[in-house]
């Protein structure tokens, strides 16, 4: 039988790695995403857990040991956040290209400066170029469950690409909530060894891993990246599907929520989809034709179903927690370039808001109402818009 | 010229190497430091006169690449596909049996 229990998203991401038995685990404590090494170190210490634990000195070093790991041929694991996962940002790309089924698990912070250890997506957000899969958790069940499915994919002879999972600082990393811990005969059922037929060493079989590539092979090596992202919008798919099988809990790349007749859709990742759903029945009470969507896949992007999800709104109001300077957020790129080439296509406004912890509130979402309402109404609108921000200190 | 002592090896790699690429581009048959020819990288070429060489080796046992091998007669033979033009062999040479001259393709 499952465990109901309760616990913060740390621990479920280190329960999400316990129960998924990787051979190596190599990482560096930083906040907010401390406790999930320190969790891990618990488990290999009291052997409830059969890995090796290498402690390290620098996130660098981490992802770098978890690629020796990786290349060898054993499932491997890593945490991290922030100016962590920025430190980690070169090995990162290696990682994807020498197509190695890592798994990360990102408390999603701000970076720097001003320090900052509070939440928004900026961090992984920043690291969406490197080739890497990346799922967002609404709430710690979510965390447990998308690094298990992230391993499901990564490590599919169609994918092969390494995947990091961000759920939210301190919403999420520290809160304690109800969390479902699945029984590990199912979880071994539904995972299965890691048996990688192109990366591992073995004496019998001499092979050269992360070799050079003159011009004549980089662009095709980079292409199977390419590829392999394409594929991992099916396999991630088949994954869902033999997710709910098998545990019961429905997954989808970009859920809907009272989308059906909605004029103005609320798109967001994250924790901030659990504060936006709620908004949005606030609004449906008050007669308003208001959904929301959140998107659990953020790479590969889901192209097919946000144009899905175009065809239902006449304006999509993206709300991020990330920016790209002088161009908006990474949403807003993304959106625009999903839905340039349509015929028909909604409005899309963009609003940066909760960047650096600061609270996502009913009324900084009132705010972004009045001006998706502009849009909709046909009225002049700016396309970027910074909600909650204390204009009066600037 | 005598022939390449690693002419078996560079059929058997030219015969088994594949132009696939492999995922992670993974190099799965050693060997193709052999058939990809490092010699077009050269500048200096090493100029051998027959005549001052007292068959020492040291340009053999220097050769970082190694591009010398030596033939029956125990003198040394340039592999020019593989030698870099690097000048160590002319450096080592204690009777200046090697010389290095701008090469002109």
């Amino acid at each position: 039988m499952p465990i109901r229990t309760v616990m913060k998203a740390n621990e479920a991401a280190a329960w999400a790695a316990k129960l998924a038995k990787p051979k190596v685990i190599a990482a560096f404590p930083i906040t907010p995403s401390t406790l999930v090494p320190e969790k891990i170190s618990e488990f290999v210490a009291n052997g409830e857990l059969d890995a090796e634990f290498i402690k390290v000195e620098s996130e660098h070093s981490a992802i770098s040991a978890c690629v020796g790991a990786s290349a060898a041929g054993v499932r491997t694991f890593t945490a991290t956040a922030s100016q962590g996962l920025a430190l980690m940002h070169e090995v990162l790309f290696i990682a994807a290209g020498m197509r190695l089924p890592i798994v990360i698990a990102v408390g999603n912070r701000s970076l720097s400066a001003p320090i900052n250890i509070w939440n928004d997506w900026q961090d992984s957000i920043s690291e969406r170029d490197t080739g890497w899969l990346q799922f967002y958790a609404e709430n710690n069940q979510e965390a447990l469950d998308l690094i298990l499915i992230a391993f499901k994919v990564a490590e599919d002879e169609r994918v092969l690409l390494p995947a990091m999972v961000g759920f939210d600082a301190f919403i999420l990393t520290h809160t304690v909530e109800p969390v479902e811990i699945p029984d590990q005969e199912v979880v071994d059922e539904f995972l299965g060894e890691y048996e990688p037929k192109h990366a591992y060493l073995d004496p019998a079989r001499p092979i050269t891993q992360g070799t050079l590539a003159f011009p004549a092979h980089y662009m095709e090596a980079r292409y199977t990246v390419w590829e392999a992202n394409e594929n991992a919008k099916k396999v991630i798919d088949e994954a869902f599907t033999e997710f709910e099988k098998k545990f019961g809990r429905k997954y989808q790349k970009v859920e809907e929520y009272r989308t059906d007749d909605a004029d103005i859709i609320f798109v967001t990742m994250g924790s901030l989809a659990g504060t936006v759903k709620e908004y949005v029945d606030h609004l449906r009470e008050k007669g308003l034709k208001v959904g929301a969507a959140k998107l659990t896949v953020y790479r590969p992007f889901p192209t097919e179903e946000v144009r899905e999800l175009a065809k239902k709104a006449k304006v999509l109001a993206l709300l991020e927690k990330n920016v790209t300077f002088s161009v908006g957020g990474a949403l807003f790129q993304d959106f625009s370039r999903a839905l340039v080439n349509l015929d028909e296509r909604p409005k899309i406004v963009d609003f940066i808001l909760g960047l650096g912890g600061r609270d996502v509130t009913f009324k900084n979402l009132d705010e972004a109402l009045a001006i998706a309402q502009k849009a909709l109404n046909g009225e002049e609108f700016d396309e970027v818009n910074w909600v909650g921000l204390r204009k009066e200190i600037l | 010229m005598a022939e390449s002592p690693f002419k078996a090896d560079i059929e058997r790699v030219q015969k088994e190497y594949s132009e696939k690429m492999t995922p992670g581009a993974v190099a799965t048959i050693p060997g193709s430091s052999v058939i990809n020819k490092t010699g077009s990288w050269r500048v200096f070429m090493p100029e051998f006169n027959r005549d001052k060489c007292t068959r020492c080796f040291l340009c053999y046992i220097y050769c970082p690449e190694p591009a010398i091998y030596l033939d029956e007669e125990s003198y040394p033979v340039f592999d020019y596909d593989y030698c870099k033009g690097c000048g160590i062999c002319a450096n080592e040479c204690p009777v200046d049996a090697i010389v290095m001259v701008r090469e002109v393709k």
